[in-house]
């Protein structure tokens, strides 16, 4: 209850602050766009049934940055980042309107079909999710579907790189044969990213990828992050304020569905320009 | 009152309350364990019936008879003609050699008794060793046949001599000449390979299980061909691909409904459909095994239904994720793991089916059929409906072989219930 209040409230003093900035579709404070975009959304809306999940949010990716979504449980940080490569197409009830491009494409209008979007978007889930295969298996498997390798040694390469690059390879290169979910809960977070890696996707979508790991593994993941930002365009959501500071350059925060305020990540933490993104990062509620 | 006070308050009424709650407990688990005992003693009453009723028809009473393979009554030395070798008259050799054993016996009507202890399938046994080996013939030689059913009783003690002898199958003159053949080793109790290798017949010493078995395979065969891959499709198809709306709703209502129907119904359909409209033959395993399948599908669409929903869907969002489409995510990642659950509901469903009786004998599988069944297409018994028609006939041999055939049943049931458990074991993983 007091949250919508404070969300209409926020929302009033938020459109002057709109209007004064001219810089932000209503609603949202902050740079919403970036100059060199690889993905843009403009007013999307979800809606799970007659319920609607996500009002007029309006977000660019920028090209090798990683952006960070934060907000309180429920806020549609989620929901937004599955929008990203489709994967809310298999609810049922769940029905997108507004425009996702990714390069110029719209990826809802039948521009681009998602079998190869989601190969050009990879995703990381919360909780690891290799496959009941091998260590192999579970990198090959993309290529192999999309047809990539053209021999095995070509195959031997990918798997190999794409461990290396997800910083697993000195760890399971003896054991490539055995299941991929007999490793411990961090190796197999870092399988599923070399996993997305293997397809040689743009960008990387990663729901909230350390809330299942301890410390120690979170680290390792935050500095990979950081690594394959050399290459890859990330958007990551996050319920760790600290781990939006320090692995991206963009923070997005969302509340109850709106998107409130996007900027540089050092600027939404030091000086938030909007009163709920203010109270969030202090700790007053989330 | 301050806190120390209503802490020992609490701690009073806790404890006043804790051997009744205790007590409580204890009767729960007495219930429990009164209960498996009270089945377990009902499933070991049945066994031991069985058993102790039907282990006897493993056996079966053998008699030796000294045969001179006459060629006056077969054919000249020499002749290996199989069709003159098998229009001869074996039967007459029997009693050649029986008149000689018991040559008091000269009362027409006693030696057509006399002749009632060796079964008429003895001649078909002599039948087949001349025609293996015509060189017997002009020899002689030492041959154990097959005894009557009703000296076989005798002789396992089926038969009370108690009894008056004109309630008794043997009568006082029979069991004087059993007693001489006993006297002279000729009787001897063996195991009874006939049950095992022949087709039914009105005579109890003379069939078997066979055919009823061979039946039941084929009949198996066709359900399992059909039910599998179309439970299967149905179950992927409504769990992974219809839309969630009234329609799938009814059709899952409906599935569900399907399971309970009596299976006499399906029986009932299975004639009107397959036999009456599309014209298939009557009491083959074909119409047998299609009638088996719509009442198996059910079973197989719900559990394999079940096992697809037990996949975890971070499986199905992993492959859809690196880009796999629905088609591929379901036949490289939620069929294998899928696919042992599904297996044991199809095997627990093929139980079901091997087991039933009532649709079969709409469809006139419940015929008396004596040939050992080559195809699908051949009119046959299956073992249920087996054990059904012989428990249905009056003579005492065909009491304990139905036991013997539930028995062989059971075993059938067994083994595959614990394939079923095994596949589940072997199959299971872990994430």
């Amino acid at each position: 209850m007091n949250d919508t209040s404070a969300a209409k409230t926020g929302l009033e003093t938020d459109t002057e602050a709109a209007v004064k900035q001219n810089q932000s579709a209503e609603g949202t404070v902050g740079e919403i766009y970036v100059d060199d975009p690889r993905m843009t959304c403009r007013n999307v809306d979800v809606y799970y049934g007659e319920k609607q999940a996500i009002f007029d949010v309006s977000l660019d990716v920028g090209k090798n940055q990683v952006i960070s979504m934060i907000g309180p449980s429920g806020c549609g940080k989620s929901t937004f980042l599955r929008c990203l490569n489709r994967m809310n197409d298999t609810i049922d009830i769940c029905r997108v309107t507004g425009q996702i491009k990714m390069d110029g494409q719209d990826i809802y209008d039948g521009g681009l079909d998602v079998v190869p979007l989601r190969a050009s978007v990879g995703m990381v889930f919360q909780k690891p999710n290799p496959f009941p295969k091998s260590i192999y298996d579970n990198i090959a498997y993309g290529p192999r579907i999309h047809g990539l390798s053209d021999d095995k040694q070509h195959l031997d390469s990918i798997v190999e790189t794409s461990l290396q690059k997800a910083g697993l390879w000195a760890e399971v290169k003896d054991r490539l044969d055995q299941p991929g979910t007999g490793l411990s809960g961090g190796q197999q977070q870092r399988l599923c990213i070399a996993r997305a890696i293997a397809v040689s996707p743009e960008v990387i979508l990663m729901d909230e990828p350390c809330s299942a790991l301890d410390p120690i593994a979170t680290a390792k993941i935050e500095e990979l992050i950081d690594e394959l930002r050399e290459n890859f365009t990330i958007a990551i959501v996050t319920h760790s304020m600290q781990q939006a500071a320090r692995v991206s350059q963009r923070t997005a925060y969302f509340h109850l569905g709106k998107l409130i305020e996007v900027g540089e990540t050092d600027q939404i933490f030091t000086s938030p320009r909007h009163k709920l993104t203010e109270d969030y990062i202090t700790g007053r509620f989330g | 009152m301050n806190n120390q006070q209503q802490h020992q308050k609490t701690m009073e009424r806790v404890q006043q309350g804790l051997e009744r709650r205790y007590r409580k407990e204890r009767h729960f688990r007495w219930l429990g364990l009164s209960a498996i005992i009270l089945g377990l003693v009902f499933v070991s009453f049945l066994f031991i019936t069985i058993i102790s009723n039907g282990y006897t028809a493993f056996q079966q009473t053998y008699v030796k008879l000294d045969v001179f393979y006459d060629p006056e009554k077969i054919a000249p030395i020499g002749e290996t003609d199989p069709e003159v070798l098998s229009r001869a008259n074996y039967g007459g050799l029997i009693k050649a050699s029986m008149r000689q054993m018991f040559p008091e016996v000269t009362n027409r009507r006693e030696k057509k008794v006399l002749y009632g202890l060796i079964s008429t399938g003895a001649s078909y046994e002599l039948r087949n060793e001349v025609m293996s080996n015509p060189a017997l013939i002009g020899t002689k030689a030492e041959v154990w046949v097959v005894a009557d059913d009703d000296v076989d009783m005798l002789i396992k003690g089926h038969i009370d001599l108690r009894l008056p002898e004109s309630d008794r199958r043997i009568k006082d003159n029979q069991l004087a000449w059993i007693h001489d053949l006993q006297e002279q080793e000729r009787i001897e109790k063996r195991f009874n390979t006939t049950f095992f290798s022949a087709g039914d017949s009105r005579e109890p010493e003379l069939s078997g299980i066979k055919g009823a078995v061979a039946g039941s395979f084929f009949t198996l065969l066709i359900c399992l061909a059909i039910a599998f891959p179309v439970g299967v499709a149905a179950a992927v198809y409504l769990e992974e691909f219809a839309p969630k709306n009234r329609w799938t709703d009814l059709i899952e209502v409906n599935i569900n409904n399907l399971a309970a129907v009596p299976s006499i119904v399906f029986g009932l359909l299975g004639l009107a459909v397959f036999i009456n409209f599309f014209g298939l033959p009557r009491s083959v395993p074909l119409v047998g095994g299609l009638v088996l399948a719509l009442m198996t599908l059910p079973t197989i669409i719900i559990a394999s239904r079940a096992a697809l929903k037990s996949v975890p869907p971070s499986i199905r969002e992993a492959a859809l994720g690196i880009g796999a489409s629905p088609m591929q995510t379901i036949t490289h990642h939620v069929l294998p793991l899928a696919l042992p659950g599904m297996l044991t509901g199809t095997i627990i469903g093929m139980a079901q089916a091997l087991g039933e009786t009532a649709p079969l004998l709409m469809i006139g599988m419940v015929a008396f059929i004596v040939d050992i069944p080559g195809s699908v297409m051949d009119p046959s018994a299956v073992l249920p409906v087996q054990i059904y028609l012989w428990a249905d006939s009056p003579e005492r041999a065909f009491v304990e072989r139905t036991s013997a055939a539930i028995m062989v049943l059971l075993a059938f049931l067994i083994s595959m219930n614990l394939l079923a458990v095994w596949l589940r074991k072997k199959f299971e993983r872990r994430w």
